[in-house]
């Protein structure tokens, strides 16, 4: 045997940077165009009354009428589905439109949800408050609680959800052992990914059935455009139990069509779109997909330098004077270090929480004198953000509220952004001269 | 639908309409490791204009109960058991790539029952890269991964799926996935692998046959499938350009259109 032939065989499938550039499109299907398209309508011709049934019932792909589907939005789908490994991916308005669309794919009334207790407030919102007014209730528990979200699972129970490392705290969820559990109970687990992107962390890999993304966020950067998508991994069997009905079932919708039986991996996706955006119709604009497609074609250089500068920016608060305490899970003596470097190989991601010495009003000053990092309630811009929950996001809260929130009076919530790190620095030196002003003055 | 044949449990998608016996019945067999729902963007269509449509789980794959069967020869006899199990005389096959060997000597061993066949992305023998069987036979998931390499185009590997939203390679690897690989795709390429009748057949089949190709196929190459072609008397090709073996998802459309055309004109449905 030759040396030749003794090589083995790798797949020449495109890999991740690839990916974030290609797939999805193909130009000798658009005019040659090298760019993505942006098709700027709301609905398509049919060839006759022949083609147009059967775009209708399912018996040919195709769009009809962009609240269902637009050719510049599918793009950004596979695209997104490329990445995170899944088989199919559906494109919403924003990110809690994803979530939404997503658990009203999922449940009926008179169904539960075990959710981790760590999660971005609107979210929280809808679970607390929203979703038990169609009837859908859910218990909370901590991301760290592992068995919690066992002990959590009731008979009605039809999925778990999470967001892999809660925020502000910076708590990571065990996810292949939450995945362990979901499935043992025979249901899928759902994980917001939006602060890992698939350049970190792909969920499906660890056992996520279901991905969700605020796409508004890192996998945009650049902070112009909301949009949100779920993304299906394609192993969870619905028809396992009998838990999933309306997956497994005749669906009176489209003549009896049973989306398990008929789309098998890409079931989800198919009854979210065909049910969900038809009757809920949170659809996202093809401009605003093609924004996202533009930040997407440099995820992972981005990632790269959020994550460097994020690690030079722990560094820097690890060893400064007015800095109380740094959570990132980078650090070493993060609760779950250890489990970060298991789940977010290539980088801790780009959010850090900050201690300021001085407590609330030093945390004020250092807000209002910073001058090049931006005072705002977003995170995951190209641009260093930063936000001082005590007076603004959670300004209604006593100190009691805030603990339970996992806040505090002197946290300031940071998202490194990809400037020169030099210049983030001598920014914050001038944040942090001003916090330790006040402070002298009311020592004297 | 689910039915029984030879005792074993059958998963068969029925296009989306109901089962109906007085209508004519289309068969359509999948290839090596995967389930009917290769044929999604195929089936419907005959289901909703007036055809009785039966996409098979072969035994041991997708939804189907059982083992899976070790030659071509003995999936050839179990399709014609499928026909006798849901009471219908005759039958039109549609096969791609493994599924084309087996209606081809499906129709070589039952010529009165068979009526038509279409073939995607056939060839008269489909022989194993060494590798890839044995990865296969060993469980190892990387034969899937090469599988979904060489079974799509250039164009295919860039995704432009003609369901929004669905990402061909993920699609497909999941479906081969669905069930043990060593017990669906290991003994399907084996038994592609032994299977030396092909040639052999096409020489008896009498019945009109359709051979859809595409120009970027590796696995069955045109050059294949006309080899295979040119043995059968009357067979008509098509040729299916920018696609590769997984024809009936990358081209869906395309495929469609030369099915429905064959179908239509050789296996029409019966005015009264
Ligand atoms: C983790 C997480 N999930 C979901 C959302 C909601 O996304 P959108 O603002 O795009 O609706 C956000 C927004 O801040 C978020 O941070």
């Amino acid at each position: 045997m030759t040396d030749k032939k003794k090589k083995s065989t790798d797949p020449k499938t495109y890999k991740f940077d690839t990916l974030s550039l290609h797939a999805g499109y193909q130009p000798h299907k658009n005019a040659g165009s090298r760019q993505v398209p942006i098709y700027q309508t709301t609905s398509y011709l049919f060839d006759d009354v022949d083609h147009a049934a059967a775009l209708f019932n399912l018996e040919r792909g195709g769009h009809i009428y962009s609240r269902i589907s637009n050719p510049t939005v599918a793009v950004l789908e596979e695209r997104v589905a490329a990445l995170e490994g899944g088989t199919a991916a559906l494109a919403t308005s924003s990110g809690m439109s994803a979530i939404f669309l997503t658990i009203m794919t999922l449940c009926e009334a008179g169904d539960h949800l075990v959710v981790s207790s760590q999660l971005y407030g609107g979210t929280v919102n809808l679970f607390r408050l929203t979703l038990p007014k169609f009837g859908v209730k859910c218990t909370f528990v901590k991301p760290r609680d592992t068995e919690g979200f066992k002990k959590a699972i009731k008979k009605n129970t039809k999925g778990i959800f999470g967001e892999l490392v809660g925020n502000p705290g910076n708590e990571i969820m065990n996810m292949p052992e939450i995945a362990k559990i979901a499935h043992d109970a025979g249901v899928p687990l759902i994980i917001d990914a939006t602060y890992q992107t698939p350049y970190l962390c792909k969920p499906i890999d660890h056992g996520a059935d279901i991905v969700v993304h605020s796409l508004t966020k890192w996998m945009a950067g650049h902070g112009s455009s909301m949009a949100g998508i779920l993304v299906e991994g394609g192993k969870f069997d619905w028809m396992q139990n009998d838990k999933f009905p309306t997956m497994t079932k005749p669906y009176e919708g489209y003549h009896g069509l049973s989306f398990a039986e008929e789309f098998g991996p890409t079931a989800f996706t198919m009854k979210a779109r065909a049910e969900g955006m038809r009757d809920f119709g949170p659809c996202l604009s093809p401009q605003n997909a093609w924004n996202v497609l533009q930040g997407i074609e440099t995820l992972s250089v981005r990632m790269q330098k959020h994550c460097s500068n994020a690690e030079k920016m722990v560094e820097y608060l690890l060893s400064h004077e007015s800095v109380a305490w740094v959570s990132h899970p980078s650090v070493p003596d993060h609760p779950d270090h250890d489990l970060a470097k298991k789940l977010l190989p290539h980088g801790k991601g780009s959010m850090i929480a900050f201690g300021i010495k001085g407590g609330k009003e030093a945390g004020e000053a250092f807000i209002n004198n910073v001058k090049l990092a931006s005072h705002l309630a977003n995170v995951g811009d190209t641009r260093t953000l930063v936000i001082h929950p005590a007076s603004s996001t959670h300004s209604q809260m006593n100190e009691a509220t805030l603990k339970f929130a996992g806040l505090s009076q002197d946290m300031i919530r940071l998202s490194v952004g990809i400037e020169d790190f030099d210049d983030i620095r001598n920014d914050f030196e001038t944040g942090f001269r001003a916090a330790r002003r006040p402070r002298l003055v009311s020592n004297q | 639908m689910k039915f029984q044949v030879n005792g074993v449990e059958v998963f068969a998608s029925t296009g989306g309409r109901p089962f109906d016996k007085k209508k004519p019945l289309i068969i359509f067999v999948h290839g090596s490791g995967l389930t009917h729902m290769t044929w999604v963007l195929q089936t419907r269509y005959f289901a909703f204009h007036g055809y009785s449509v039966l996409a098979l789980d072969m035994p041991g794959h997708g939804l189907s109960g059982g083992e899976s069967l070790k030659t071509i020869e003995d999936m050839a006899d179990w399709i014609s058991d499928v026909i006798d199990a849901v009471g219908y005389k005759e039958a039109s096959l549609v096969g791609h790539s493994q599924g084309c060997l087996v209606i081809l000597e499906c129709a070589f061993r039952f010529p009165k029952k068979i009526k038509t066949l279409s073939l995607m992305g056939g060839a008269g023998a489909i022989p194993m890269n060494p590798e890839l069987l044995s990865l296969a036979e060993n469980d190892d998931p990387k034969a899937v991964d090469l599988m979904m390499d060489w079974a799509h185009g250039p164009a295919g590997h860039f995704g432009g799926h003609p369901v929004p939203g669905l990402y061909h390679i993920n699609t497909g690897g999941m479906l081969a996935k669905s069930r043990t690989i060593k017990n669906t795709l290991g003994i399907d390429f084996r038994a592609c692998d032994n299977y030396k009748n092909g040639f052999k057949a096409a020489k008896e089949i009498k019945i009109p046959t359709l051979s859809v190709l595409a120009n970027g196929d590796k696995m069955c190459p045109v050059k294949e499938g006309k080899k295979l072609a040119d043995l059968i008397d009357g067979s008509k090709i098509e040729i299916i350009d920018n696609c590769g073996h997984m024809m009936l998802l990358e081209e869906a459309d395309k495929v469609l259109n030369v099915l429905k055309k064959f179908i239509l004109t050789y296996f029409p449905i019966k005015k009264n």
